[in-house]
């Protein structure tokens, strides 16, 4: 029967994006740890991963700079991926993400502020206290955004109103930089650039059992989610408790965009580009296929953007944030263009 | 009605009043649905049909009064058991990327599937056998943000139809279809009600498919049902016109269709005509703004029943009796009075009254035109 003839080729699809995806990942996170300053053939490099910690300088470097930095491009990457994948299925908005809605923005503000007091008082800043921050400054940029959301009717609106939300928290930002004694200055500039590297074991650690926690969590509301998908109204109609669903993908997606934020900075057009390159991969948004894929080509985007901003120029470093720019905006001006419905 | 009646009722509203916010926009609402009854709401734009039919869906709250579907209070039925119930078809369009027609239906099976959604062979039956219904089984690869707004009608139609509801409830299902559509897209809902004893409320904005579609017909207007009942009852000439304050003599219960007003002022011509000849005339003088008078016309004829509501003067006989002479009379005054006749009826067909006006016409020195288009003719030569 032709309609099983359909969904075959749909399976195929689907299984052929996950394998070229895993592949081309692991790939770059092989290539991320062997370039450097310090060359490392691939099996050295995995050599010595699978040594364990040693005291050499090759292992070192591979332990305590490249291996937590890789992880983290990638945990992170996938992360950003899905909750920009969240907030275009919440808003109906193919170029919603936390960055263009000016939620990373906001985090960033709010962990800006904690790092002065923190810092200033002679403390240091632990991995739970940056993303305690940066969740709430996303939640309340979010609420901002939300209650914006509630007045204008139009897509192209909605992504104006949250540009110039990030507007608004990036100079609150850059006061409290030009007003920050000098030690913090040094911190913030650095890390509000965007940039995967100086990672910590620790920080890698949080990210990943809240990133994967949150992809867990993302799967099993895949059938709301679609529901949801068709609006607000067909969604009620089937049952759908949506009050409690948009609370949730609310919640996520800013737990999500605050973890980025925390650990990285502001990364900008990952959270649009990856969903629409998994979207456009197997012709279909269902959240259920969606999710594990925009996981994956989050992952490789950011992997391969973090590979590129260190490679380039070496050993001058980019920010992420530029590369990811370099490569994610062309995508987000060509979906515009595509999408004729987008108001 | 005893108790055991209502248990059977697929749908009970009673001193029901709808709105968003605190002030109701329709109070005062009995409504008893059975099923396999098809229910049509019509009303003006803005009477607040699309709000009841939310509130029957239950996803506004009732304002005051109670709805029950098949005995139970509809706010005590959960989610899922309400959508296993009760579907619906509104005039939303989902905004969707990437997803084709079949995708849309699917979604429609979310009551029945398991915890992640994924469709087993039944629930693939179901959907197969909606799509074929609604006639898009060829389309359902189609992105849904690519089709034209009939295909994602029928589209959402199919998806309401693969909840497997017992109550289906669709506000305008035939806007945005054209005229072939609308008469399948009611035809369908009327097999479902009578195959599957579904009970279908609908709001109608075309009130002549109203007519012909629904057993019983609830009519909204300024905050309350001002009628309801069987459509030949409810939708008389003079009920349509003071729902929709049209004018008197626009609405024609015989074939619950409209016609434009009627030229106003003294008639210019005298149409002789019969047994549905003269129907083309009257149209053409009617958009022409030509006031006219017509006869002598049998009742019922059909000429008879359009002239009731174009023509300025009609003279009728009684069906069934032969031509009283007064009226032939009568019919020759007027055709002096307008002084130009126009005769509709081929020549040799004329019966003995048309002969009799013919050459009173010719007589009196009145123009006599074989067809409308030879007079309007020497209109626009003048």
């Amino acid at each position: 029967m032709t309609a099983r003839g359909s969904t075959d080729i749909r399976r195929m699809r689907l299984a052929g994006a996950h394998i070229a995806l895993a592949i081309a990942l692991i790939a770059l996170f092989v290539a991320s740890l062997c370039a450097g300053s310090a060359d490392l053939s691939p099996a050295e490099s995995l050599g010595l991963v699978l040594a364990g910690p040693a005291d050499s300088t090759a292992s070192r470097i591979i332990w305590e700079i490249r291996l937590p930095r890789a992880i983290m491009s990638l945990v992170l990457g996938g992360g950003l991926s899905l909750s920009g994948f969240l907030l275009q299925t919440f808003f109906a908005n193919p170029i919603a993400d936390p960055f263009v809605l000016g939620i990373s923005s906001g985090a960033r503000c709010a962990i800006a502020v904690l790092m002065i007091a923190v810092l200033g008082s002679g403390q240091i800043l632990t991995p739970a206290m940056s993303i305690a921050g940066a969740l709430v400054g996303s939640l309340a940029t979010m609420g901002l955004v939300l209650l914006i959301a509630r007045r204008v009717r139009t897509q192209s609106m909605l992504i104006v109103a949250g540009v110039m939300v990030g507007y608004i928290c990036s100079a609150v930002t850059n006061f409290l930089i030009a007003f920050a004694d000098d030690q913090s200055i040094v911190n913030l500039q650095s890390w509000s650039q965007g940039s995967f590297s100086g990672s910590r074991w620790s920080e890698v650690a949080a990210a990943v059992v809240i990133v994967v926690a949150a992809t867990a969590v993302v799967i099993a509301l895949s059938k709301p989610l679609g529901a949801y998908q068709l609006g607000e109204t067909y969604a009620k109609s089937l049952g759908v408790h949506v009050m409690g669903l948009r609370m949730l993908i609310v919640l996520i997606s800013s737990l999500l965009s605050a973890c980025v934020v925390a650990f990285a900075g502001p990364i900008s057009f990952v959270g649009i580009a990856a969903p629409h390159i998994a979207k456009i991969a197997i012709g279909s948004s269902r959240p259920l296929a969606v999710t594990p894929l925009c996981f994956l080509t989050g992952a490789v985007f950011c992997c391969g953007c973090d590979l590129v901003a260190r490679m380039l120029f070496s050993p001058v470093e980019l920010s992420v944030s530029a590369v990811t720019a370099v490569f994610g905006a062309p995508i987000v001006i060509a979906l515009m263009l595509r999408t004729r419905t987008f108001r | 009605m005893s108790a055991r009646d209502t248990d059977m009722l697929a749908l009970v509203a009673h001193g029901l009043a709808v709105g968003h916010g605190a002030h109701p926009l329709i109070r005062g609402i009995d409504l008893a649905v059975h099923p396999g009854q098809v229910v049509a709401l019509i009303g003006p734009n803005g009477s607040g049909k699309t709000t009841l039919l939310k509130t029957l869906a239950g996803h506004l709250a009732p304002l005051a009064g109670d709805i029950s579907v098949f005995g139970q209070a509809l706010r005590d039925v959960d989610g899922t058991a309400r959508a296993r119930t009760i579907a619906c078809l509104f005039t939303e369009r989902p905004r969707t990327e990437l997803m084709t027609c079949q995708d849309i239906v699917e979604a429609g099976r979310y009551p029945y599937t398991g915890s992640l959604g994924i469709l087993d062979a039944k629930d693939r039956e179901a959907v197969r056998a909606a799509l074929t219904e609604a006639g898009i089984w060829d389309i359902r690869d189609r992105d849904f943000a690519h089709m034209s707004d009939g295909q994602r009608q029928r589209t959402l139609l199919a998806r309401a139809l693969v909840q497997m509801p017992r109550l289906l409830l669709l506000d305008e299902p035939t806007s945005y279809l054209d005229i072939h559509a609308q008469i399948e897209m009611l035809a369908l809902l009327r097999r479902h009600a009578r195959e599957r004893n579904m009970a279908i409320v609908a709001s109608l904005h075309e009130i002549e498919l109203a007519q012909k579609a629904a057993d019983h017909v609830v009519c909204i207007r300024d905050g309350h049902v001002i009628r309801q009942g069987t459509p030949d009852r409810v939708m008389t000439a003079q009920a349509i016109e003071d729902l929709y304050g049209l004018d008197a003599g626009s609405f024609e219960p015989a074939f619950g269709s409209v016609e434009l007003p009627a030229p106003t002022g003294a008639a210019r011509v005298f149409v002789l005509a019969g047994a549905g000849t003269g129907a083309p005339c009257f149209r053409a003088l009617q958009r022409a703004g030509i006031p006219f008078a017509t006869g002598v016309l049998y009742e019922h004829d059909i000429d008879c029943v359009l002239a009731r509501h174009l023509a300025g003067t009609v003279i009728a006989q009684y069906a069934y009796e032969p031509i009283d002479e007064e009226l032939v009379a009568q019919a020759c005054r007027t055709i002096s009075a307008c002084g130009t006749l126009i005769c509709c009826i081929d020549g040799g067909n004329e019966d003995a009254t048309a002969r009799v006006l013919i050459d009173h016409a010719v007589r009196s020195g009145v123009a006599v035109f074989r067809s409308v288009d030879a007079y309007l003719g020497t209109l626009d030569r003048g």
